[in-house]
């Protein structure tokens, strides 16, 4: 019995040693980089941008990082493990793209002090998380602008996600970017309740057309709604990528999601060691939002006037939420002469005027 | 014609008792020489891959304590549908359950998140336990008043349960501060499960889970009811014939299968995730179903399977962490675990015999 003890005594401390020693072998003098993603790469959509940042990243700090991504990890009990494992085996700088990570990211960056973690898209920080994300919404001005000229029936069709405030922030923007070009617009809305599926997606955008939009665009991750726009013969406006591929006749253009520069200056200032704990919000200015495909179908003063109020965001003389901006029942939520503040973008849970229906509650 | 050879596939008079249990490890055992395979035809050094997926998410306490904490949902879910399994009553909605659970158990937290008490964990699991078996009640009652299929009843209201779910999350139960998000707050430390070993997450539910799977074994293997169970799961009518009700039989076996998934669900939010979710589960419910199955319908078994089990998740990931292997390894380990156990079992129960037709001539 005694022998069988030291057996397992001995077992153990070999078990150790090897542990001690792939932590050692891993820890270089690169920084090494780890990515957190909700969903597969694929080859458009959510990750797929995050994923191409990184790889820019990887290009730009070239010799100096070593990244590793994790996909498909879901959202909840399994993600703080993922993180730890990441933490654990020496990545110093962790970067965790979905909301749903945020509290595990959290509790995660409580137990490791001396790393540094990234969490996109939520709105908790600590001394060693910072938060990340774009103004998509300016982008999705734009994209109201080029929909409110092409369209002839005045209805414009969006396929969402969840009504939570990223997305109605989107749909805002989108239909008074819409509207300030087309006072006539209607914004039909329909929720999936799902970030990717492309059957729910390709089935709200049918819908859509049926109930006459002659501009389809979408708040999910597949390629489904540009798809199906190019298939039925409408105009469709992608999102997060270029999906001009997909939909060569139907893409009118696509806002597209930058992290490139975000993740190199935060890798950078890790090296460097000047991080600090921050809110980063990129837009348009920061060149983390931009309209990539432009059809050759868009007439060309649509496109200088895009252009141009393109600029006036980028200068800060044109906000997307400037008032007078009404909400669904009339009321002026934004006065005249002043523009939305960050917080109230932030905390957004209303239609703006010409949206129809109503937030899921 | 006359050269023509015939497969003919006859049932075994009587299948090997030994290789009845032999089989779940000879399907193991398969999937690991074809991962070896597969391993090796990604470019992988075998054996590495082998250390990476199998070793290396268990060397320290914390992986332990996730391969415990992975495996308790699926011991006690798997635990509960073989009780239906066995009187072949076919649950296919434990993730349903799983979810309402969750929902009843999660409204509870939400409702007293201020308060300290002692008994708010007991009431949630109560409520999770009542949750999960009124879900599995509704199969139940369509099977027994209607004879309605249980297996697409219990599989359709999965749907139901898990956008209930969603739908409260993003209403009554959100956080108020939590910016239109869908969230519910942050459980406090009455509603959380208190963890055993500091520096892990192994939390008290797991011995609730072993509980579970040793009152499954009781009720199972040494009372009556479990004795009907098996009987009526041989051959339906034989049990009727025994004066055995067969309808208390389905309410006993849904029942059981919603009340191990109600708990589970409950445990999930009050254990690791700490806060209810629109989805708290990645897939709990069914992968429990391949675990009741490799577990022969035995809760010993089903203990053995649902580690096995767990640590096919944990390798993925860390598959993918050390060695840049796809995540989709994950599900090809698990689809050909199950593969091959049914292929095993069936060549248990059946005989493939080749002859050539002049012989079935004579």
């Amino acid at each position: 019995m005694k022998s069988m003890t030291q057996h397992v005594v001995a077992g153990l401390v070999c078990l150790a040693c090897l542990a001690a020693f792939s932590l050692s072998a891993v820890a270089g003098d690169k920084l090494k980089v780890g990515f957190v993603y909700v969903s597969p790469v694929g080859d458009a959509g959510w990750t797929y941008q995050h994923d191409q940042g990184r790889q820019i990243m990887e290009k730009n700090l070239a010799g100096q990082v070593e990244t590793k991504f994790i996909e498909s990890v879901p959202e909840g009990a399994e993600a703080e493990r993922v993180i730890r494992d990441l933490a654990k085996s020496g990545y110093d700088l962790i970067f965790t793209t979905s909301f749903g990570y945020m509290n595990p990211t959290l509790k995660v960056a409580k137990m490791f002090p001396g790393k540094y973690f990234e969490h996109s898209t939520g709105y908790k920080t600590a001394k060693n998380l910072g938060t990340y994300m774009c103004r998509y919404y300016e982008g999705r001005y734009l994209a109201g602008i080029v929909a409110g000229k092409m369209t002839k029936s005045n209805t414009l069709g969006y396929v969402a996600a969840f009504p939570i405030p990223e997305v109605i922030r989107g749909i805002n923007a989108y239909t008074l970017g819409a509207k300030s070009v087309n006072p006539d617009i209607k914004v039909k809305v329909i929720w999936v309740n799902s970030w990717f599926d492309p059957g729910k997606e390709r089935e709200a955008a049918e819908a859509l057309i049926t109930q006459g939009a002659d501009v389809i665009t979408h708040h999910t991750d597949s390629t489904a709604p540009v798809l199906t726009a190019e298939e039925k013969g409408v105009y469709a406006i992608a999102y997060h990528s270029d999906m001009s591929k997909y939909g060569p006749k139907a893409q009118l253009t696509a806002v597209t999601h930058n992290y490139g520069d975000i993740y190199t200056k935060i890798a950078k200032s890790v090296l460097d060691k000047s991080w600090k704990s921050e809110a980063i919000w990129n837009g348009i200015k920061e060149g983390a939002i931009k309209l990539e495909g432009m059809n050759a179908a868009v007439p060309g003063d649509v496109v200088a006037l895009v252009e141009k109020t393109r600029k006036g965001i980028a200068e800060g003389s044109i906000h997307p939420f400037q008032g007078p901006v009404k909400d669904q029942s009339g009321k002026v939520v934004v006065a005249a002469g002043k523009s939305m503040s960050d917080k109230e973008l932030l905390g957004m849970n209303y239609y703006v005027e010409g949206v129809q229906g109503n937030i899921p509650k | 014609m006359r050269d023509a050879v015939l497969i003919k596939i006859e049932p075994r008079p009587e299948p090997s008792r030994v290789m009845r249990y032999c089989s779940p490890l000879l399907a193991a055992l398969l999937m690991l020489i074809s991962g070896l395979i597969i391993f090796t035809l990604l470019g992988k050094n075998p054996v590495e891959a082998f250390h990476a997926f199998f070793v290396e998410p268990i060397n320290d306490f914390y992986g332990l304590g996730e391969l415990c904490i992975k495996a308790s949902p699926l011991m006690l879910i798997g635990t509960g549908l073989a009780v239906g399994f066995r009187a072949s009553i076919w649950n296919i909605g434990a993730e349903g359950q799983l979810a309402i659970g969750a929902l009843c158990g999660g409204a509870v937290a939400v409702y007293f998140n201020q308060s300290s008490s002692g008994f708010i964990l007991p009431a949630m699991i109560s409520a999770g336990a009542v949750g999960g078996m009124l879900w599995a009640s509704i199969p139940a009652l369509l099977r027994t008043k209607f004879n309605a299929n249980e297996i697409l009843v219990s599989l359709m209201l999965n749907y139901v349960a898990i956008l209930l779910l969603a739908m409260l999350v993003h209403g009554p139960l959100r956080d108020p501060d939590g910016y239109g998000f869908p969230q519910s707050v942050l459980f406090g430390e009455s509603a959380t499960l208190p963890i055993m070993i500091e520096g892990t997450r192994l939390h008290v539910g797991v011995l609730l889970s072993l509980a579970g799977v040793v009152a499954g074994w009781v009720f199972l293997e040494k009372s009556f009811t479990g004795y009907q169970i098996r009987v009526a799961g041989g051959a339906g009518r034989a049990a009727t014939y025994a004066g055995f009700e067969y309808n208390r039989l389905i309410w006993i076996g849904l029942l059981a299968g919603g009340l191990a998934a109600g708990v589970a669900g409950v445990m999930e939010i009050a254990g690791p995730i700490g806060q209810l979710l629109p989805s708290v589960s990645p897939g709990y419910g069914y992968a429990a179903i391949i675990v009741a199955f490799v577990g022969r319908l035995h809760p010993g078994g089903i203990f053995l399977a649902s580690l096995l089990m767990a640590l096919l998740y944990l390798g993925g990931e860390s598959g993918q962490m050390n060695l840049d292997l796809p995540s989709a390894v994950t599900g090809i380990f698990q689809g050909l675990l199950l593969f091959y156990l049914l292929a095993a079992d069936f060549l248990v129960n059946y005989r493939i015999r080749t002859k050539s037709s002049q012989q079935e001539g004579n």
